[in-house]
Parts: C-alpha cells; sequence; structure tokens
C-alpha cells in the first residue's frame, strides 16, 4: 500500500449515475476507461445496485472503487471515485447533484418528474462535473446556471395529460399538507 | 407517440418511463423536424433529449446517422431559445467523437462564447475544447485566453477546466496560458481558484522549483476553495515524498495547519495525508489522529467511514498510535453501515489486547454474510496480521477461517483465507496437523484449481512429514478419481511426495501411482510414469533430487536454453548446470499483502529481472563467450550522492570465470552532453580488467549504460572478494540547454566514483530447498568441513541469522531463518549454487551466550565452494 500518495489531479470522479427502483439506467456518465464497454458498465451497475439498495448507507468500497450513494423514493444516485480519493469530495459532488436536482423538481424528487425533466438532468449534471472535473459543487449556481424554464408552458401548448398530471399533483400535494 | 405509451403505462400502474420504448430509427426520423421553419423550440429540444437519452443508455449509433443528425441539428443554432441551445452544446459534445465534420460549429460556437449572454458562454466554451484539435486551437487561443479572465465565474471555470483537459493533445498552446491562469488564480469565486491552479500545477509539474514556489505563494495567503486546499495538500505532499528528507519543511507545516482548516473536506484531507506519508513519526501522526477520532462520531456516515478506514491504515504501521481511539472504535463496531462497523473491528483487531479478540471474533462473524468480498479480504488481513502478533490465539482463528471457508465467496476472498491458514500452520508447528486436516475437507469440494493445487502441493510437502501421514492419502487419492487434469496432475506429485518420504507407505502409493498411469491426460500420465519409475529404484539420493526438491532453474531460462541446444547439434549430452537459476524465492513474497483495491489491476506476466538483464547483456559482443548468466546483483549500488552532476548506479553480472559490472549513468547537467563514457576499474588482487564497453553519448537526463568485464582470478580460486576502484573517463562538449545545439569541439574529463565490493554472495545465487534434509543427505559429506566461531559483535540470535544470511547470500530453508521467541540455540539451513553450478549447503548452529557462538558446517560436491565459504566466514 506504499504508492498511497495521490497524484495530484483535478479528475475526482470516474463516474456519476442514476438508477431506478430495479436498478436500470436512467442516467450514467463515465468519465474515464474504467468500464470501457457497456456491457461491463450494465454489469457494474447491477452489482452497485444489488449491494446498496437495500441499505441506506449513504458509502460503500466496491471493484476497488469508493462508491458514494443517496436513495429518493425510487431513484438512486451514484457517484464513483477511486478508492484513495477524498470522500467527502465525492460526497460534495453527490449532494451537489442532489439538491440541484431536488430544487429544480420542486423537492419532488422521483422517477416520473426526473424523467419529464431529462433535459434538466443532463444540464445539471454537465454543470457539476465536466470530464471527471468537479466544476461546480454550489446547487445554487448550478440551478442558475441550468436556468431551465419554469413551468410557465403556455396552457394552450400542454397536452391534456400534462394538464390532468399537474392538477393530480397539485391535488396530491395539498392532501399532505 | 409518446402519449400513447404514457397511456398505456398508466394503466399498468405508475411510474412510467416516457423514454423506455424509444427506438433509434424512429427517433432519428424525428429528427427530420429540425429542418421545418419556424423551428418549434420545445419540441426539438425534447427530440435532442431523447438522441442524448439513447446515447446514454448505451446505445450504438453509427458514424453516417450520427453525421446526419448532427448536421441537421446545426440548424437549429438559429433559434435563440435556451433551453435548445444548451442542448445542442450538449449534443455537439456526446456526438463529438461519434460522427464526423464536427468542426463545422466552430464558428456558431465561438460567436456564443463571446456573445453578451453569460449562460451560453460558460458552456459553449466546453463545447468548442472538445471540437477543436491543436491546429484549430491556434485560431481561438485568443478567445480561450479572454475567457480564462473572464469575470463570469462559470465562463473562467469553463475554460480552465477545457484547458485542463486539452493539455493532453495540446500541451505547447495550453502553456503559452500561464499567465491569464495565474490571474485567475487569485480570484474570489471558489471553484475557478480550484481549477486556475488545477492547470496551473498540471502546466509546471514536471519544474520542481516552479511548483514548490506556487505552494508557498498560494499558501501563504491563504486560499477561499477548500477543493484547492486539498488540491494543494496532494501536491505538498508528492513533493515532500519526493524530497524524500525531513518532515521539519515549511510544506508539512502547511499540510499540519489544514488540519485547523474549518473545511471538514480539507482536515481529512490533510489527515490523510500525513497518515500516508513515508516515515512519520508518532509524535508527527498524533494530530491528524485526534482529528480523525472526532470524525468517527461524525453523524455523516461519509466522514465516519473516512476517517474509520484511515485510522486503519495507521493501525496497519502505528498500531499504538491509534489505540486512543480505541472507544470510539468500540462504538462503530455497530454501526448500520457494515462497511464502516468492518473497519473499525479490523482496526480493533489490530490496536487491541489479547483478551478482546474473542469478543470482537464473535461480533464480526455475526455480519460476515453481509458484507462485500472486498471488505471480507480485509478482514482476512486484519486476522493474518494477528496470528503473528498472538500466536497462542490461533486456534480461534483457525476455527473461525475455517467457517468462512465454507460459507460462499469469490476467488480473491477463498485465496486470502487459505493464504492465512498456510501461514498459520508455518508459524506455528502445533497447528499443523489441524489445520492440514481442515485443508483437506475444503478440497473435497472447492471449485477453484488454484486454491485446490496450492493445498496439494502443501501437503504433499508438510503432510508426509507429520506423525499420521496416511490418513491424508484419501483425500489426496479422491482428487485423483473426481477432479479436472490440473488438479489430478497435482494430486499425483503430491503422492509421489508421501511415498518418498515413507518407506512403509511405499507399497500403498506404487499400487496407487500405478492406476494414475492410465489417465486420460498426458500430464497426469506423464508424472504419474515418472515418479513411479523414480520410486522403483528406492534410492534415497534419487527421491531427494527428483521428488522432494524440484527443479530449481528458471523456466524461461531452461527453455531458450533447450532450443539453443536443438538448434546446434552435439555429441555432449546437454548439461542442466548451464542453464541460469531462478531467483524468487518463495518466503520473500507473502511478507507483502497486496492491497485490496489493486486487485482490479490485470496481472501480467513480467519477465524477471535477471531475464531482461540477460537478454541486454547478450546484445553486447563483446561478451558472447562468456557463458550463462550466474546471478546479477539484487539492488543496483548507487557510486555517486543523488543530488551530484552524474548519477551513477552499478549492477554486478556474475558469470562463470567473468563479472561484468553494469554502470547505469545519468547526466543531470543541462548544459553538457556527454560522449564515449566509460568507467575505468582498478582491481586488487588477482582480478584483471578484460574491456570496457563505452556508452556513446549521455545526453540530459537520458539514461545510458556502459559495461566493464572483468576476469576472475584463476591461480587462486578461493580469492573471490575483492575491492575494485571506480573512475569514470569521458568527453565534455557543452551545448545550449533550450536548443540543444552542441559545441563541436569537446574536452576530456574524468570524474571519481567510490569503490565497489566484491563479496561471496556474488558468487553465490540462493535456491530454496523445500525438504532440506533430503539435499543434505544428497549432497553427501565427501566434502564436508566445520568450524566454530565466535560471533562477539552480536548480541542477539536474530542479528546473528540476518548477518549470516546476507553475508553469504544463500537462501534459508524450513523457515530456518525465524528464530523462536526465548530460546538461547537455533539452527539456519542455507542452501544455494557456488558459480560454476555447484550445490553448495550451510547448516549452522548458533548458541547465544553472553555473545553468539556459531559452529558451521558447509557440503558440496566440490571443495571449492566448501572451502570459499568456510575461508569467508572466519
Amino acid at each position: 500500500m506504499e504508492a498511497l500518495i495521490l497524484e495530484p489531479s483535478l479528475y475526482t470522479v470516474k463516474a456519476v449515475l442514476i438508477l431506478d427502483n430495479d436498478g436500470d439506467r436512467l442516467f450514467a456518465k463515465y468519465y474515464d476507461e474504467t468500464y470501457p464497454s457497456v456491457k461491463e458498465q450494465k454489469a457494474f451497475e447491477k452489482n452497485i445496485f444489488n449491494k446498496t439498495h437495500r441499505t441506506d448507507s449513504e458509502i460503500a468500497l466496491l471493484e476497488g472503487l469508493t462508491v458514494v450513494y443517496k436513495s429518493s423514493i425510487d431513484l438512486y444516485f451514484y457517484v464513483i471515485g477511486s478508492s484513495y480519493e477524498n470522500e467527502l469530495m465525492l460526497m460534495a459532488v453527490l449532494n451537489c447533484l442532489f439538491d440541484s436536482l431536488s430544487q429544480m423538481l420542486r423537492k419532488n424528487v422521483e422517477k416520473r418528474a426526473l424523467l419529464e425533466n431529462m433535459e434538466g438532468l443532463f444540464l445539471a449534471v454537465d454543470e457539476i462535473v465536466d470530464g471527471g472535473v468537479i466544476l461546480e459543487s454550489d446547487p445554487q449556481q448550478v440551478v442558475h446556471r441550468v436556468a431551465l424554464r419554469g413551468e410557465d408552458v403556455p396552457l394552450t401548448e400542454q397536452t391534456v395529460s400534462q394538464v390532468l398530471q399537474s392538477a393530480k399533483e397539485q391535488i396530491k400535494w395539498s392532501l399532505l399538507r | 407517440m409518446l402519449k400513447k405509451f404514457d397511456k398505456k403505462d398508466e394503466e399498468a400502474g405508475g411510474g412510467a418511463n416516457p423514454f423506455q420504448q424509444l427506438e433509434k430509427s424512429s427517433v432519428l426520423q424525428e429528427a427530420r423536424v429540425f429542418n421545418e421553419t419556424p423551428i418549434n423550440p420545445r419540441k426539438c429540444a425534447h427530440i435532442l433529449t431523447k438522441i442524448l437519452y439513447l446515447i446514454n443508455q448505451g446505445e450504438y449509433m453509427g458514424v453516417t446517422e450520427a453525421t446526419e443528425a448532427f448536421f441537421a441539428m446545426t440548424k437549429l443554432f438559429q433559434s435563440n431559445d435556451s433551453t435548445l441551445r444548451r442542448m445542442c452544446y450538449l449534443t455537439i459534445k456526446e456526438m463529438s467523437c461519434i460522427a464526423e465534420d464536427v468542426i463545422i460549429v466552430t464558428s456558431s460556437l465561438t460567436k456564443d462564447m463571446t456573445g453578451k449572454d453569460d449562460n451560453y458562454r460558460g458552456p459553449a466554451v466546453r463545447a468548442l475544447c472538445t471540437i477543436t484539435d491543436s491546429t484549430m486551437l491556434q485560431a481561438i487561443e485568443r478567445y480561450m485566453k479572454q475567457a480564462i479572465v473572464d469575470k463570469v465565474p462559470s465562463v473562467s471555470s469553463s475554460a480552465l477546466v477545457s484547458s485542463l483537459h486539452l493539455l493532453k493533445t495540446s500541451f505547447e498552446v495550453v502553456k503559452r496560458w500561464v499567465n491569464e491562469a495565474q490571474e485567475a488564480a487569485s480570484s474570489d469565486n471558489i471553484m475557478v481558484q480550484y481549477h486556475a491552479l488545477g492547470l496551473l500545477y498540471h502546466v509546471r509539474k514536471n519544474d520542481r522549483l516552479a511548483v514548490n514556489k506556487m505552494i508557498s505563494k498560494f499558501t501563504r495567503h491563504g486560499l477561499k476553495s477548500p477543493f484547492a486546499y486539498c488540491l494543494m495538500i496532494r501536491v505538498a505532499c508528492k513533493l515532500l515524498e519526493e524530497e524524500n528528507g525531513s518532515h521539519d519543511s515549511p510544506l508539512f507545516d502547511f499540510i499540519e495547519s489544514c488540519l485547523r482548516n474549518k473545511h471538514e473536506m480539507v482536515i481529512y484531507e490533510a489527515a490523510c495525508a500525513i497518515v500516508n506519508l513515508a516515515n512519520c513519526t508518532a509524535k508527527e501522526l498524533a494530530p491528524a489522529v485526534s482529528v480523525l477520532q472526532l470524525f468517527c462520531s461524525s453523524p455523516k456516515a461519509a466522514l465516519r467511514y473516512a476517517a474509520v478506514r484511515t485510522l486503519n491504515k495507521v493501525a496497519m504501521k502505528h498500531p499504538s498510535a491509534v489505540t486512543a481511539c480505541n472507544l470510539d472504535l468500540e462504538n462503530l463496531v455497530t454501526d448500520s453501515n457494515r462497511s464502516i462497523a468492518t473497519l473499525a473491528i479490523t482496526t480493533l483487531l489490530k490496536t487491541g489486547s489479547e483478551s478482546s479478540i474473542d469478543r470482537l471474533m464473535k461480533q464480526i462473524s455475526s455480519f460476515m454474510s453481509e458484507i462485500s468480498d472486498e471488505f471480507k479480504v480485509v478482514v482476512v488481513q486484519a486476522i493474518s496480521a494477528l496470528c503473528q502478533k498472538y500466536p497462542r490465539k490461533h486456534a480461534v482463528m483457525m476455527s473461525f477461517l475455517f467457517t468462512m471457508l465454507r460459507e460462499e465467496g469469490g476467488f480473491e476472498y477463498k485465496r486470502a483465507i487459505v493464504d492465512c491458514i498456510i501461514n498459520i500452520i508455518e508459524d506455528n508447528p502445533e497447528s499443523k496437523e489441524t489445520g492440514l486436516s481442515h485443508l483437506c475437507e475444503f478440497i473435497e469440494d472447492c471449485e477453484f484449481t488454484v486454491l485446490a493445487t496450492r493445498i496439494l502441493h502443501l501437503l504433499g510437502q508438510e503432510g508426509s512429514r507429520t506423525s499420521n501421514p496416511s490418513k491424508y492419502i484419501r483425500f489426496i487419492y479422491n482428487r485423483v478419481i473426481l477432479e479436472n487434469e490440473e488438479v489430478r496432475a497435482g494430486a499425483v506429485s503430491a503422492l509421489a511426495k508421501f511415498g518418498a518420504q515413507n518407506e512403509d507407505m511405499l507399497p500403498s502409493i506404487l499400487i496407487l501411482l500405478r492406476r494414475c498411469v492410465m489417465d486420460d491426460d498426458n500430464e497426469v500420465r506423464d508424472r504419474a510414469t515418472f515418479y513411479l519409475s523414480v520410486l522403483e529404484q528406492k534410492q534415497k539420493a534419487l527421491n531427494a533430487s527428483y521428488i522432494l526438491n524440484g527443479l530449481t532453474v528458471s523456466i524461461p531460462g531452461l527453455e531458450r536454453a533447450l532450443q539453443q541446444y536443438t538448434l546446434e547439434p552435439s555429441d555432449k549430452p546437454f548439461d542442466l548446470k548451464s542453464v541460469p537459476l531462478a531467483t524468487t524465492s518463495v518466503t520473500d513474497q507473502r511478507a507483502e499483502s497486496k492491497p485490496v483495491t489493486a486487485v482490479r489491476k490485470p496481472e501480467k506476466l513480467v519477465a524477471s529481472r535477471q531475464e531482461i538483464f540477460q537478454e541486454q547483456l547478450a546484445s553486447v559482443p563483446e561478451f558472447k563467450d562468456l557463458g550463462p548468466l550466474f546471478k546479477s546483483s539484487v539492488e543496483p549500488v548507487a557510486l555517486t550522492e543523488s543530488e551530484t552532476e552524474y548519477v551513477v548506479r552499478c549492477t554486478k553480472h556474475t558469470f562463470v570465470n567473468h563479472m561484468v559490472f553494469q554502470f547505469d549513468c545519468t547526466n543531470t547537467l543541462n548544459d553538457q552532453v556527454l560522449e564515449n563514457v566509460t568507467v575505468q576499474m582498478e582491481p586488487t588482487d588477482g582480478y584483471e580488467v578484460v574491456c570496457c564497453i563505452p556508452a556513446k553519448c549521455l545526453s540530459y537526463n537520458q539514461p545510458g549504460t556502459c559495461y566493464t568485464l572483468v576476469s576472475l582470478p584463476e591461480e587462486d580460486p578461493t580469492a573471490v572478494t575483492c575491492t575494485l576502484s571506480c573512475v569514470m573517463k569521458f568527453t565534455v562538449k557543452d551545448c545550449d540547454p533550450n536548443t540543444g545545439d552542441t559545441d563541436e569541439e569537446g574536452y576530456e574529463d574524468e570524474y571519481v566514483l567510490e569503490d565497489i565490493e566484491v563479496t561471496v554472495a556474488d558468487h553465490i545465487q540462493k535456491v530454496l530447498k523445500p525438504n532440506f534434509s533430503a539435499a543434505w543427505d544428497e549432497v553427501g559429506d565427501e566434502y564436508e568441513k566445520e568450524e566454530t566461531f565466535t560471533l562477539s559483535s552480536i548480541k542477539t540470535l536474530e542479528e546473528a541469522v540476518g548477518n549470516i544470511v546476507k553475508f553469504l547470500g544463500m537462501q534459508p530453508c524450513e523457515r530456518s531463518d525465524k528464530v523462536p521467541e526465548n530460546k538461547n540455540a537455533h539452527a539456519l539451513l542455507l542452501a544455494g549454487v557456488f558459480r560454476g553450478g555447484h550445490d553448495i549447503m550451510v547448516r549452522s548452529r548458533l548458541v547465544l551466550t553472553d555473545t553468539v557462538t556459531m559452529q558451521v558446517t558447509a557440503r558440496s560436491k566440490e571443495e571449492l565452494p566448501v572451502d570459499v565459504v568456510i575461508a569467508s566466514v572466519g
């Protein structure tokens, strides 16, 4: 274990993953060649999901990599780095991703809402990590930069199901309150 | 289309994925909408999202279809919708490596990056930099420089990070942006500062002075960004490591001061850095350990994990430093995160007292099944270390290990357990019988061929020498009946060892081996036939040399020698003594336990060092007639101080009647080129310098090699030791460090190096004889000599053993280099091969009174080696 002195590098993040509650990939971005093929990636995701979905302990060591994770309703968020990486840096990325999405999805971090905001997710991840380098760690900044149009979609452009959906949401939230 | 799926899934019961059933071809069809005017931003953005989603799912996209979609997308730059534009950037980045001619969007991106809308500029810079190559980069250089110092943080950060990525391909161009990066490094924005420092470091990392300056400058003023602190700590650590010196430098002070930072991230990074520094004293560790101790009670699991993982590392080297944290660690034993609990327990196992072991073992076995294989290996390693510390506890450990061995687990995990058990067996003779019988049970149902053959080998070696060897035969023979060919072959070899060791079992072993002669597999049959015919001779010497102690030559060497022999047929029979000996020694390897995390690295078969040397030496025509290389010294010896103008290191190669000294020289002056470099040697005694092979040219920092060939004395063969003085001679030519132009004219110069010692160890190659007594008898007492010495300066047996092994350069056998505690007498068994290929065995009995008295008995089939050894010891 001698060669532990890290080569100082900005390349902190090896991958960012979001899986659903069946362990299927909703979003995955690999920043280096640890898992070059789709097949290896999917196998790794499966392994990761099996090892983590039952416990809510936010960190694990898998296949020689540090994995920090977080779940919300039916979503699982993962940030993966080398096992020598500062775990708290990875945690900062995970928290930033989660908080940004939570703000963009109005605290409604679940699969359905996320899928309806896929472009928001793509843009947010792009603002947080660039090629493995942490680009931004402040969720406020990320949300500001993504600058997604709010829900100000003119009623005429909404489909019937979207209108129904938003009505349902509102009723649900009012009941919960 | 989308709506339809939505509805269907709704009926199926919520949680629908509108992207689930997307098909690549239909999405790419939809992309035609991009050509419509006016552009519908919402619709187009959605289609881009779908394309990105497909790429994200790992869908394969062909070059043509990607290029087509890409060109359609370029139309979307006409729209001013911000989300749509941003999605375009993302698509460009994703497709930059799939589609062709992506540089077509360069001008659009350049426009956006210099435009008014800040929201576009950052992402545009990043997209632009992914599609440019080094030639295109020149064109946008001006804009990049401006972007780096832009006052909008997102633009500046984007430019800096993109520059960092570009370093890989266009180092020379990016290097010119250092001044801008320097300016950005003083930015108020935390991320900009971090990225700027990162870029600066990567540009300058080969220039130690500049890096040093950079650190001292930024650490003096203090940094704003915790990320930047972490980076600086790593840089400081790397410098410290390279300096290799004391920790009494401002760099270390900086790292230590970071322990008082207000960000946990920085504190942890600093603590981790201190822990990882080589040769840290307990005093230097103490503050790091105490912050880690605080983290142990943090509510954040990641922080607790990080802390306990680092403490675990500390415990490996300095268990006493962690003892203060034992209470905090005890609390973590029941942590809901099993990784944390496991690490806490394994740490406690290293630091705790002997009395707590039973309790901890019980605790850990309660959740062993819940943790991942990686951590199970950690646990096994901890147990392994523990067994060495508290040998009396081996019974508890052993039963625990066997329970684990019976459970499900991967290969790495099982291998770690087997390794650990074998270590225990070797260290504690009293545990041998139980251990072996447990291992026998394990191979009854073992899916890993490698482990099964390993255990069979061990059984053959150790089992045959136990009090009741016959009980293992059933297990071994079962393998012959039930397993695949590799295991069968291993089992046959093990059987043969039982037969060779125990005469009373021989008849039954012969019967079993005869049955194996009919095996389906070539290897198994060959082995059985071979062993059978050897055993039927009933000669002890044959048994010893062909069964109990195998071949000691290096296999690739043997292969090469045999090939050579078949190419040049001669009447002489092939001489095994001409084959170089294997250099690896089995006992040295077990000490280094691999880190858990290195598991993923592909294991390559590396040619041994001696093989490499042999190749190199064979390419020098002057060395053609020296015969095979006998031995190369293990570590190159430095003949200069490490910080001088020229660095020279020497490796000694021994041949039958000659020695070759290989000098690896490095010129550390960038304004000089050395030519025609030789090392002149002035030997004493009967040694004679035959010739020098010069290194043609030594330019700055390019290592070169020259050789000096020396013949060994013929008249007095016992004079093996010698001191040689060395002078390096060369022609100096001045050169311009910047352009590399060299002056035509040079002048002669010389440089005095330190002396080289040739010792007995250079003439003897280590050879491991697994069964020493058999080998001892095989050599016979024809040339046996015995003498007694008093080692007045040595006070302990360990020290004496260490000195003798080092001095003679022979292989300790039967683990006799380990001196049991509290004993006053010890027998050290050494085996080796003397130059020329004759086995030499040394048995030395040591008795400790006030000083150490040593009786050395040496045996060989020739007189010379015995004389040399006895004479040299005296």
